[in-house]
């Protein structure tokens, strides 16, 4: 079975972004990128997959700016087998990204497509939903476990109050939450070998898909400073703070 | 608890603006360190030992190892999977060659490795460490037949390595070695005596432990000429490179030490241990001194390393911590207090931290590259030229960067005042465990001497002409620059009081070899200072460069330009003070009678 791994290349988890002064968005002039660590779960997850016998081989595909290329290098450095990089400037939305890589999974034909649940950068939660739509395949999302199974797998996802187990027949999409695994460092041999795996260069015409925004972001701002908080000594008093706050009737 | 991040960038910018990578792809083994190969390797490399390292330093400093009754020794917890995650990566196989299992990369890109696994965790890099060591020695003069036993499993780090120098009465005066070697009937030899101050002698990180034992054998002279090198495993190798039976060495105790606890440094005691020559009988120094060289360099990079993890934590908390307010009125007014970072005082550490380790870091990854021109380049010239220039630096990274590591090490933890000296925030493991690198591998007294009494004069003094005459070559460049003419000025300058000084040494050194003595310290680090401060000027040029070709990271070059400033305002002023050091010659430090004392 073929794997297909979407990866974006966003803002590097430790980094403490600054909005832009004009509030058109997040300043990311020479601020470090790395892999969106939901999708490094996703490639995490293929390889051990490929490592158990039942992938045959991991396709990893990124769409953004040139440089997304190191994002995918990173994950052939762990151990996918190819990849591929649709190059745009433009702010990729989720739709744009979900009807790309229905196209991509139309050439390559997929068994399963492991995505992360959400990107850190957006945050907006809806590629693999849309994705699976696009394409008419059964989801799985927030998954915690994927255990694939013939033609089919079932997938344990988080779910509000505990785990819900769904199965469902393949080709699938399953996107991924932080407890499906913790993933593996690069191993140097692997790093060194990446650079000779096959790396495809495509643009978002080659798939006939108009990368345009659709949205219009009106405003970015930072949060709102938190005040000072207050200790209360006993249960009562926070009630009584509570209800006078309003936060409780 | 302290933190690490690894410098990737600014470690980028000096392998390709300072070393410049690229203008090298055509020597054997940088052809596979592409820009984006070596960006990556930096990029992993650092993650993991963030990731992996960086968390076992605090716990292993607290812990230690721990020596059991039956002789064998463990490493603290999470040390044996870290170990294994380290084999796992591969790391230990950077810049071994491939026909061991290694990937070739370059000795340059090595070195960066080295500096991040010992920031993350010295203790834990220096078990890796003594195996890349160990290997070196067995590569440069083991027989081909030793060489395909052992190497294979040492690269992979399935085996680890040490070195056996010091005995109970004999440190830095290697003549005085007892261990004795007895020849045997099928070639082999019985190797018996005592070792000690074995670091990663007996561990439980790998298989097998391959010592190498420096020892005398029958009748060799009594003095370092007749020494003979031997490789004793801790269990035997059989023929079809399986393990065979407990050879005769044990580890007797470990010691109590200041710091780097959670390395084992063993008492190793040969009672007729099989043991096999490596190179020539009697040639034994030669060959310890293959690995004594690289380990020099590696020791320089561990005062780097320590200096910049306590920076960084420093940095942090003079970020975070409101003290009093700044000299020129508050620059916090809605809290209580200023962040430390505002004070003079303050600033004055932190930037002596900044300007010794970029500095440092641009020196050590340059002398890596020597190490792999030496070795690589294309014409003997090119060779023989990278072979002066290390030879000659090499005591100056190890004295050098040690004694300034210990010292920013210090100054760091100076930073969070009474904190700095609580075990909890770590700051305090950092300065114990830099102490180190200013001893072992020859002390920095030994360094001095080594530069003073040996390099120097080396080839009639062909390393430091060679070396003075690249660092007008810079000054040439960086005063045609206005931007640099400042920074290029201060260098001649030092470069000049350095050549006095060198002057002062030749002529009062020979009619009294006390006032060479007396002054290799001081030479040491007036070396040190004209060393970095080249640095810096080369920094200041591609910054500038950078800069002029309109580069996105503004912030980062201009960093660049202020530290090479406070670098050359704050380090250069000091040459003309050590140059009058050295001057004074011996005469007051050698009149006092002993007895006086």
């Amino acid at each position: 079975m073929k794997i297909l791994v979407p990866v974006k290349r966003v803002v590097d988890y430790n980094v403490k972004v600054r909005v832009k002064s004009d509030g058109t968005g997040v300043d990311l002039a020479n601020v470090k990128m790395s892999m969106n660590p939901f999708d490094e779960i996703a490639v995490e997850e293929a390889i051990r997959l490929k490592e158990k016998g039942i992938a045959t081989e991991i396709v990893v595909v990124s769409i953004g700016v040139q440089q997304s290329q190191e994002t995918l290098r990173t994950a052939l450095a762990m151990g996918a087998d190819r990849a591929i990089l649709v190059v745009t400037d433009v702010t990729t939305e989720s739709l744009t990204v979900a009807k790309i890589l229905a196209k991509v999974a139309a050439e390559e034909q997929p068994g399963l497509i492991i995505l992360g649940k959400q990107a850190i950068d957006d945050d907006a939660n809806q590629t693999g939903q849309m994705l699976a739509a696009l394409l008419g395949w059964p989801q799985g999302t927030f998954a915690s476990a994927v255990v694939p199974n013939g033609d089919r797998v079932a997938v344990t996802r988080e779910v509000d109050g505990g785990l819900e187990t769904v199965d469902l027949k393949l080709p699938a999409v399953v996107t991924t939450d932080l407890r499906l695994n913790e993933p593996r460092y690069a191993s140097l041999p692997n790093i060194m070998k990446a650079k000779s795996k096959p790396l495809a260069s495509k643009t978002p015409a080659d798939y006939g898909v108009d990368p345009t925004p659709r949205l219009t972001i009106t405003k970015v701002v930072e949060p709102a400073k938190r005040s000072a908080g207050t200790k209360v000594k006993t249960v009562d008093e926070l009630i009584e703070k509570l209800k006078n706050a309003g936060a409780i009737a | 608890m302290p933190s690490y991040r690894a410098p990737v960038k600014d470690t980028l910018f000096v392998l390709q603006s300072v070393c410049k990578l690229d203008a090298h792809s055509n020597l054997p083994g940088f052809a596979d360190a592409t820009p984006d190969v070596v960006q990556a390797v930096v990029e992993e490399g650092g993650k993991f030992c963030e990731g992996v390292l960086a968390p076992i330093n605090h716990s292993g400093d607290l812990q230690g190892c721990t020596r059991h009754a039956d002789g064998s020794v463990t490493t603290p917890d999470g040390f044996k999977a870290a170990y294994d995650a380290f084999v796992e990566g591969g790391w230990g196989t950077l810049m071994a060659p491939s026909d061991y299992g290694g990937q070739g990369m370059p000795h340059i890109i090595g070195t960066v490795f080295q500096e991040f696994s010992a920031s993350a965790n010295m203790a834990f890099a220096m078990y890796p460490g003594l195996n890349e060591g160990a290997q070196a020695a067995i590569m440069a003069v083991g027989s081909p037949e030793l060489k395909e036993r052992f190497l294979p499993n040492m690269v992979h780090g399935r085996w680890t390595g040490t070195m056996n120098l010091t005995e109970p009465q004999c440190g830095t005066d290697l003549g005085l070695i007892r261990t004795r070697a007895e020849p045997q009937a099928d070639g082999s030899y019985k190797i018996s005596g005592t070792k000690i101050f074995i670091s990663a002698g007996e561990h439980d990180l790998s298989e097998n432990i391959i010592h190498l034992v420096l020892a005398k054998t029958p009748d060799a002279p009594d003095s370092v000429k007749g020494i003979s090198l031997f490789l004793v495993p801790k269990f035997l190798v059989n023929a079809d490179g399986t393990l065979g039976a407990r050879n005769g060495v044990s580890c007797g105790s470990i010691e109590h030490k200041m710091g780097i606890h959670a390395n084992a440094t063993c008492v190793m005691n040969y009672d007729g241990a099989t043991g096999y020559l490596l190179g020539e009988e009697m040639k034994g120094l030669r060959a310890m001194f293959i690995m004594m060289n690289a380990a020099r360099l590696g020791v320089g990079v561990q005062g780097l390393a320590q200096a910049e993890v306590a920076y960084q934590n420093a940095v942090t908390y003079a970020r975070d911590r409101l003290q009093g307010r700044a000299l020129t009125g508050a620059k916090n007014p809605d809290a209580k207090a200023d962040p430390l970072m505002v004070h003079p005082d303050v600033r004055r550490m932190l930037m002596d931290g900044r300007a010794f380790i970029e500095g440092a870091r641009a020196l050590i990854l340059w002398g890596g590259l020597q190490v792999d021109l030496a070795h690589k380049a294309a014409t003997p010239e090119e060779r023989e030229l990278a072979d002066d220039l290390i030879s000659l630096l090499t005591p100056v990274i190890k004295g050098y960067c040690t004694d300034k590591g210990y010292e920013i090490a210090t100054t760091s933890q100076q930073v969070y005042g009474g904190h700095g000296y609580i075990a909890e925030w770590g700051m305090e493991q950092f300065v114990r465990d830099a102490r180190i690198a200013q001893i072992y591998e020859g002390t920095n007294g030994i360094q001095a001497m080594d530069l003073v009494g040996r390099k120097l004069a080396m080839n009639g003094g062909r390393g430091l002409r060679a070396y003075l005459g690249l660092i007008a070559e810079n000054v040439a460049s960086g005063k045609a620059d206005p931007r640099t003419e400042a920074l290029a000025t201060g260098l001649e300058k030092a470069a000049g009081e350095l050549q006095a000084a060198t002057m002062w040494l030749m002529q009062n050194g020979m009619t009294n070899p006390d006032n060479a003595g007396a002054g290799a310290t001081a030479y040491l680090h007036l070396m040190g200072i004209v060393a970095l401060g080249e640095m810096w000027l080369r920094m200041a040029i591609a910054s500038h460069a950078a800069l002029d070709a309109g580069s996105s990271d503004k912030p980062f070059f201009e960093a660049k330009l202020i530290t090479a400033r406070y670098f050359a305002e704050r380090n250069f002023p000091d040459c003309g003070a050590l140059r009058r050091k050295i001057e004074a010659g011996s005469a007051a430090m050698m009149a006092m009678p002993a007895e006086a004392f």
